[in-house]
């Protein structure tokens, strides 16, 4: 086994900002004061907020040490299953740094904006060729920003027919966000469990789907990694009764110039540029969560939309029957220009070998850890895996040792306990931006934890010891909440 | 392909482990109806060098500073940002990591974002602040629906006085859930007027902004007043310029049950409007009914401080269906760039920054009265104004624009009472003698 790249480093401490500082000091270049001051309103007047005063190196220092206590993508292998942790390319960035975007003010007259309107056609005319879903908006500031707005387009569909239905069908497997989204609408979830297959049964979804209900929110491929492969006979038992059929696309990844998901019955999905489409997840966001529709559904569509002629592009409120606006501008601009410049930089052949290796990578974790690791659906999958620890349990060693101890190795753990259909579920994305070194590293940690927890199982239930925290009581801090200081 | 690293050697060698003959054998059990026949039509791709140009030459289609004089504001502002924020912004431990859910490596997002809540707590006047909403907008449809959900109640009163794009979103999300809005109209003075719902006990919530859309400061505390003389009304306060809050007095002091708003002007560009930072932040009585992710202080095993994700009992992921929202990534960088801007101004700085804005936004209002336009809103305002000019003033608008000057937003398509008025925004980069020449400009022109 080849050295592992956990390591202990040089961590600093660092307080919080107000422990630091010093009044009057300052990290900011004051603009030249050209104008006289006018006189403010006492009455509306406060004594202004109470933040340290920091000097520029304070705070350079302040985040660049932060900054050190994170994994990230650009440290190591951080395979998120259902989170599609690919590499971010750096002239991506680059890209969406350039003045010309970030200084665009969203309301200037069209022929002011004429780059970005372009960009955002064109990534719309891209994304809808990918999904096969020609119709898109690029609206949705995330992925279950998304969803809600594939729900809005639900509700406005039915209504527009003279119908307004209650239910929707939503798998066990799916993304908590369904089923929030889908309360959001007013709608009620109605669950079906996958099958002895960990895919849906068309025969479990005809018992449910009726005239009341709106349609389904399918994730395919789903979230035990594997592709739904009734998709076809389940949306046909929903469209024949006035249904539609919602995709999850999260895991779009997998599936990229291989399925298109108009052909599979979809009516609407979602896209995550940043998880497919390779843009940074930022901690927790800014993503994108684009809707592609049926050219049916085209009208529902939120307003405005790009709209091109004779090679200019403006924007149109001229939709009638859309849902409205979801977003107060146009989404995360940012965010789809490094979509498109992913796009631009792969090409079709690109995206589709992206998808295959992706596939490939997940397949041979799979293969190398099945006897390891408890595999509750020993079937061919998609971009991802998922395990569980019950092989582990003799030895007192849970899912979350597991997790603890992969950081020591260095790697960020899977995705835990989570499809909560499999118990102490270990969900491993690698995506195709891994090399095979890396996976084969990962693979012999997650070997050599196995033997751990066999052979010295306090190694794992005392991890991590080597991050700049250990393990965080979690119980006190939600029952004696302390949110800002 | 550079981001993708197998040769072809070590597929065979993967294809063999995992006991599939080919690439394409990966996906037999893909139904073969699902299945392309044909490759993908997109462009050919390009090299990193053609990429810098294409996109370049796109990035030179946009009208922005410093070739153009953009006086535009209405929920997108022009501030500097500093170096240092956008160099520790571009660091991959921040951008490249995602939500914090194991939280022994995650202490830096977690750290940040604590502080983030801290800062924006003590810049609104609230007790809890969560870790952002996409944007103003949505964070003012969440507030609405929370207030909706506390009080148990069908109907909220909305100013008209409110950004027109965020008042479009909250009616979106309100629409399938049956619940009314009833619209506020404003005063003379451009403020809002509460006069028709004074006594009314069926509204859940009342939301008003400050500064508004005009650029109106809102007497807040007069607001609260008579939205509190009913019980069980809650007071939303939206804002598009948090920078005015170095200045006024904040929501939370005023009375606001929940303030909401969009905090792009600290250090984040405009980017064509995203992505911007919904920020959102409430009274500690509504804390464990608000949406979004909430970071909280804590200790490890070693009796070290620590930071987690907490309260998630309120969140899709454990909730499902009954979550307070669906919200799930949310706009973490933008946070993380927020409390960096506002670490490096700090407490001196945003007052002084804030005085700077205010008084460039009046030395320009002045300068446009002493020319003959004036300013129909009476109301104080902080760093954006309206000003009436001359009937037919489009023609002179269109010209200014071909002289790479935009005077401000025409506001007649989201207030048609308001053919001919234009909203103005000047903030610090606005020099005088940019302001000087944006009069003599407009004066010239009415001059013809």
């Amino acid at each position: 086994m080849q050295e592992s790249v956990g390591t202990k480093g040089l961590i600093f401490n660092e307080p919080l900002l107000w422990e630091k500082g010093s009044k009057g000091r300052s990290g900011f270049s004051l603009p030249r004061r050209d104008v006289d001051s006018f006189p403010v309103d006492e009455e509306l007047c406060g004594d202004g907020p109470d933040f340290p005063d920091l000097g520029e190196t304070d705070v350079v220092r302040h985040f660049t040490r932060l900054s050190q206590w994170n994994f990230s993508v650009d440290s190591g292998m951080y395979p998120l299953g259902s989170c599609t942790m690919k590499y971010n390319p750096k002239t991506n960035e680059r890209q969406a740094a350039l003045p010309g975007f970030g200084g665009a003010h969203p309301l200037l007259p069209a022929e002011l904006s004429q780059g970005v309107l372009q960009i955002m056609y064109e990534l719309e005319r891209y994304l809808g060729e990918i999904t096969g879903l020609p119709a898109v908006t690029l609206q949705p500031a995330a992925g279950a920003h998304g969803e809600l707005t594939g729900m809005l387009i639900f509700y406005a569909y039915h209504q527009s027919k003279g119908s307004k239905r209650s239910k929707i069908i939503i798998p066990d497997t799916a993304h908590g966000t369904n089923p929030a989204s889908a309360t959001l609408c007013g709608y009620k979830s109605i669950p079906v469990k996958s099958d002895e297959n960990g895919v849906l049964a068309p025969a479990d979804v005809a018992a449910v789907m009726d005239d009341d209900t709106a349609g389904i929110m399918v994730t395919n491929p789903n979230t035990l990694g594997l592709f739904e492969d009734n998709i076809q006979e389940v949306s046909k038992i929903v469209h024949d009764h006035g249904g539609l059929v919602y995709a999850d696309g999260a895991n779009m990844n997998a599936v990229m110039g291989i399925v298109n998901m108009a052909d599979s019955g979809v009516d609407v999905l979602h896209l995550n540029l940043h998880k497919t489409f390779a843009t940074p997840h930022g901690g927790g966001g800014p993503g994108s969560g684009p809707v592609c529709v049926t050219p049916e559904l085209e009208r529902f569509l939120p307003s405005p939309r790009v709209i091109e002629k004779d090679g200019k592009y403006r924007l149109s409120e001229d939709y009638p029957d859309s849902v409205g606006k979801i977003h107060a501008f146009y989404g995360n601009f940012g965010v789809q220009i490094k979509a498109y410049a992913y796009i631009r930089t792969m090409g079709a052949a690109n995206l589709k070998k992206a998808s295959q290796l992706a596939v490939l990578n997940a397949n041979y974790i799979k293969a190398a850890l099945k006897d390891t690791y408890y595999l509750p659906y020993n079937r061919p999958c998609m971009h991802e895996c998922v395990f569980n620890d019950k092989f582990l349990s003799d030895f007192k060693v849970s899912t979350l040792d597991v997790a603890k101890r992969l950081m020591e190795y260095g790697f960020h753990p899977p995705t835990v306990y989570f499809p909560l259909v499999v118990a102490g579920a270990i969900m491993i994305e690698p995506t195709e931006t891994e090399c095979k070194q890396d996976i084969d590293m990962f693979i012999d940690a997650m070997k050599a934890i196995a033997r751990e927890a066999r052979e010295n199982p306090e190694l794992l239930h005392e991890a991590p010891t080597t991050p700049k925290v250990r393990r965080l009581d979690e119980i006190t801090a939600a029952r004696k909440p302390c949110l800002s200081g | 392909m550079r981001y993708l690293p197998h040769t072809q050697e070590e597929i065979a060698a993967m294809l063999q482990t995992a006991g599939i003959a080919d690439l394409d054998d990966l996906f037999a059990n893909v139904p073969k109806e699902c299945r392309r026949s044909a490759p993908l039509n997109l462009p050919e791709p390009l090299t990193e060098w053609e990429l810098n140009d294409h996109v370049g030459a796109l990035a030179d289609r946009n009208a922005t500073a410093p070739d153009y004089k953009v006086y535009l504001g209405a929920g997108s502002y022009d501030h500097f940002i500093p170096a240092s924020v956008s160099f520790l912004l571009g660091r991959g431990e921040f951008s490249t990591a995602y939500t914090p859910y194991q939280p022994e490596i995650s202490q830096g997002t977690l750290h940040a974002i604590y502080e983030y809540q801290s800062l924006v707590c003590r810049l609104l006047g609230m007790d809890v602040a969560n870790a952002s909403m996409y944007d103003g907008a949505s964070g003012l449809a969440e507030a609405l629906l929370m207030a909706l959900r506390i009080t148990r109640k069908t109907k909220v009163a909305v100013s008209r006085a409110i950004h027109p794009l965020y008042r479009r979103v909250v009616q979106t999300y309100l629409t399938p859930t049956g619940y009314e809005i009833i619209e506020l109209p404003y005063l003379e003075n451009g403020r809002t007027d509460l006069s028709s719902i004074e006594n009314r006990d069926d509204l859940a919530a009342v939301a008003v902004q400050s500064p508004n859309f005009f650029g109106c400061i809102e007497d807040l505390q007069s607001i609260s007043d008579t939205v509190h003389s009913t019980p069980k009304r809650l007071l939303v306060t939206s804002f598009s310029e948090p920078l005015a809050y170095g200045l006024l007095k904040s929501p939370g002091m005023l009375g606001a049950d929940i303030a909401c708003g969009e905090g792009q002007s600290f250090g984040i560009p405009r980017s064509f409007g995203g992505p911007g930072l919904g920020m959102f932040a409430v009274k500690k009585a509504y804390m464990r009914k608000m949406p979004g992710r909430l970071i909280g202080q804590t200790k490890d095993i070693d009796g070290n401080r620590g930071f987690v994700l907490t309260l998630a009992a309120r969140e899709q992921h454990i909730r499902r269906e009954k979550a307070t929202s669906n919200i799930c990534s949310n706009q973490g960088l933008c946070a993380t760039n927020a409390v960096m801007y506002m670490a490096s101004l700090g407490g001196t700085g945003i007052r002084e920054l804030a005085r700077l804005n205010h008084d460039k936004a009046h030395y320009l209002q002045n300068e446009l009265d002493k020319a003959g336009f004036a300013a129909p809103f009476a109301s104080p305002f902080f760093n954006e104004f309206v000003v009436r000019f001359p009937d037919n003033f489009e023609k002179t608008y269109n010209q200014l624009i071909a002289k790479k000057i935009v005077a401000g937003l025409p506001l007649a398509s989201y207030y048609p009472e308001l053919a001919d008025h234009y909203l103005l925004c000047a903030t610090e980069t606005a020099s005088r003698e940019d302001l000087d020449n944006l009069v003599k400009e407009v004066r010239s022109c009415k001059n013809q």
